[in-house]
Order: structure tokens, then sequence, then C-alpha cells
């Protein structure tokens, strides 16, 4: 019984040594702004880059130690009184566009922007001419003449009384 | 019997599109550095503190720059031959010791030996920052100019060794001579 407290004891403190190891490895400085407008630059900017380990994250979101990194790159270049414009194009300039969550406009990625409007036209065309030739069709159609509708008419009092009896 | 061809057709640009969705890995985003000096930095060298070396003192004829660290398991992996390399063939490779502890990168050179002329102690992974570094390993080849030349990302294999990184070494040579 001793023992498996002493067991139970070692074993928490050991869980206990790693958690604060990793706490004091993951090194993320909270970003302390004086003013509001920076905290917001640098809030609206960790939405918009992107984690390039986790790849599908942003860098609000990771904890990978790049996004970290990047994170206290982001605060420091606000801090020290750089323009959104920079600090992106610091990262451009390292990282690629990928880093981007919205791509830019440039001929790499035109079909990316223009292709889901070109299917939309597209779309569209192919319904426009759908219509119109439905259109067309029902165009041709006669009205029924005055005989063939009492003929129908009569057909279905006739099944319809059948029915009912 | 044309209306039924649309959708075979369709699923055949599909299927090429996939194709090529397979062959193209997400993680290996292609470097903007290609075709640029090295940036700017200054790092003490991994076993002498006291040593600062800058872009200006790397070597002036083609070399391999290594990015590494003693907790990525990756590097391991491509370590024997970086080894080899260094030893069979006299190519001069640097490492980028990113993000490490100056003990722990020292004892694991010791253990499984070390490929390195230097290597650059980048403890706060700041000069990776400046090399758009994010996976190790990643290797760079760069050219007696201090010209980045080639990036590749991951472990070195034999085959992208053999195929990809002795081919543009050897084209760098041949353009230095």
């Amino acid at each position: 019984m001793m023992n498996g407290i002493a067991m139970m004891t070692r074993l928490l403190t050991i869980t206990l040594l790693m958690a604060s190891f990793m706490a004091s490895h993951a090194e993320d400085v909270p970003p302390d702004f004086s003013d509001p407008e920076s905290r917001s630059r640098y809030y609206d900017m960790i939405e918009e880059i992107r984690c390039l380990v986790c790849q599908n994250q942003n860098l609000a979101d990771s904890n990978a130690e790049l996004a970290q990194d990047l994170r206290n790159v982001i605060r420091e270049k606000i801090e020290a009184g750089q323009t959104d414009k920079e600090i992106v194009q610091f990262l451009t300039d390292r990282y690629g566009d990928f880093v981007l969550y919205r791509p830019p406009l440039r001929d790499n990625t035109l079909v990316l922007w223009a292709g889901p409007f070109v299917i939309l036209l597209l779309a569209l065309f192919l319904l426009i001419r759908t219509i119109s030739k439905r259109n067309a069709a029902n165009a041709d159609a006669r009205p029924l003449t005055e005989e063939t509708r009492k003929r129908i008419e009569a057909i279905l009092r006739d099944d319809d009384g059948g029915e009912n009896s | 019997m044309v209306r039924y061809l649309v959708p075979l057709g369709i699923f055949g640009l599909l299927i090429v599109a996939f194709l090529f969705g397979l062959q193209h890995d997400p993680r290996k985003i292609p470097s903007v550095l290609i075709d640029k000096p090295v940036p700017a930095f200054s790092l003490a060298e991994l076993s002498e503190p006291d040593v600062m070396i800058t872009e200006q003192g790397l070597p002036s004829r083609p070399f391999l720059l290594n990015v590494w660290a003693s907790w990525c398991t990756a590097c391991l992996q491509e370590h024997p031959l970086l080894v080899s390399l260094s030893e069979q063939t006299g190519i001069t490779i640097y490492g980028l010791n990113y993000k490490d502890e100056r003990e722990a990168a020292l004892q694991w050179l010791e253990r499984y030996g070390n490929p390195y002329e230097k290597s650059l102690f980048d403890h706060e992974g700041k000069t990776g920052i400046e090399l758009g570094v994010y996976g190790v390993p990643e290797t760079f080849i760069i050219d007696g100019n201090g010209i980045i030349r080639h990036k590749h990302i991951g472990p070195i294999s034999g085959d992208s060794l053999r195929d990809t990184i002795m081919p543009i070494l050897k084209q760098l040579k041949a353009e230095s001579t």
C-alpha cells in the first residue's frame, strides 16, 4: 500500500516536472500592447498569416514553435512602428506568398481568382441556353382543340368514378 | 450520344488533375530565396562561442548549408549521408544549428559524426526565419558568390543526392572554373 502511494507520488512529480518543462519550453511572450490600435493590428495580422508547419492553421491558432517565433517577430515589428505592408513584405520575402491566407492577384494566381467567376458564367450560359431551348420547344406546341379537351375530361371523369365506386 | 460523353470527359479531366495533385507534395513550398544572396547574419560558431561568423565569412566555393538540430529526428535520418559525403567527396558542408542547445548539439555531433566544416549556432532561430526555414532538415546549395541556388526540404535521400544535389554542385563547379 505504501509502495503504491509512493509510486503515485513519484509519477505525479514526474508528470508535473514534464509539464513545467514543456511550459517553459513553449516560450510565447503574451502581447502587451500599450495602445489598442497596435493590439488590433497584431490580432488581425496573425489571423491572416499561415503557419507553414501546420499549413491549415493560421499563426493565431497554431502551437508550432515557428508560429510562436513569427508571432513574436510580428509583435516586435509592430512595436518598432512598421506598417502592415512592411511586415507582410518581410514575411513574403522569406516564405513566399504561401504565408498569406489571401493570395495576391498575380499571373500564377489568375486561375485561382478568375476560375470561380468563369465557371459561374459558364453555368449561367448553359442555364440560359437550356431555358430558351425549352421555351422554343413549348412555342411549337399547339393548344388543344375543343374536341380533344372534352375527350380528356371525359376519360378523367370516367376514371375518377370508377375508383370511387 | 455527345451528351453522354461530356461527364466522361469531365471525369477524365478530374483524373488528370488528381494524378497531378498526387505527385505534388503540399509540404514542399518553393523557396523565394532562390537566386538571391544569403541574407545577412552574425552567428557564433557552435563549438567556439567567441568566434562570430557572418555571411561574409562563408566559403567562396559552392557548398551546402544544412539546417539541423539535435531534437530533429529526420536530421538523424540524413546524417550518415552527409558524413559520407564530406568524407568521400570533400564537398564543403556548413551547418546551421537551428533552435538547439549548444551542449546537446555538440554531444549529438560527437555521437553521430560531424560532417560540417563549421556549424552556425542559431539558438533563437532568427537566421532560420531570414532563410525562410519552416521545417528541419533543410539544405541550401550556395554558389561561390554567396547566391542561394537550390533548396532541399526534408531529409536528403540517396536518390535526391544523386539526381538533384550532385548535378547542381557539378554544374556550379563548372561555372566557377
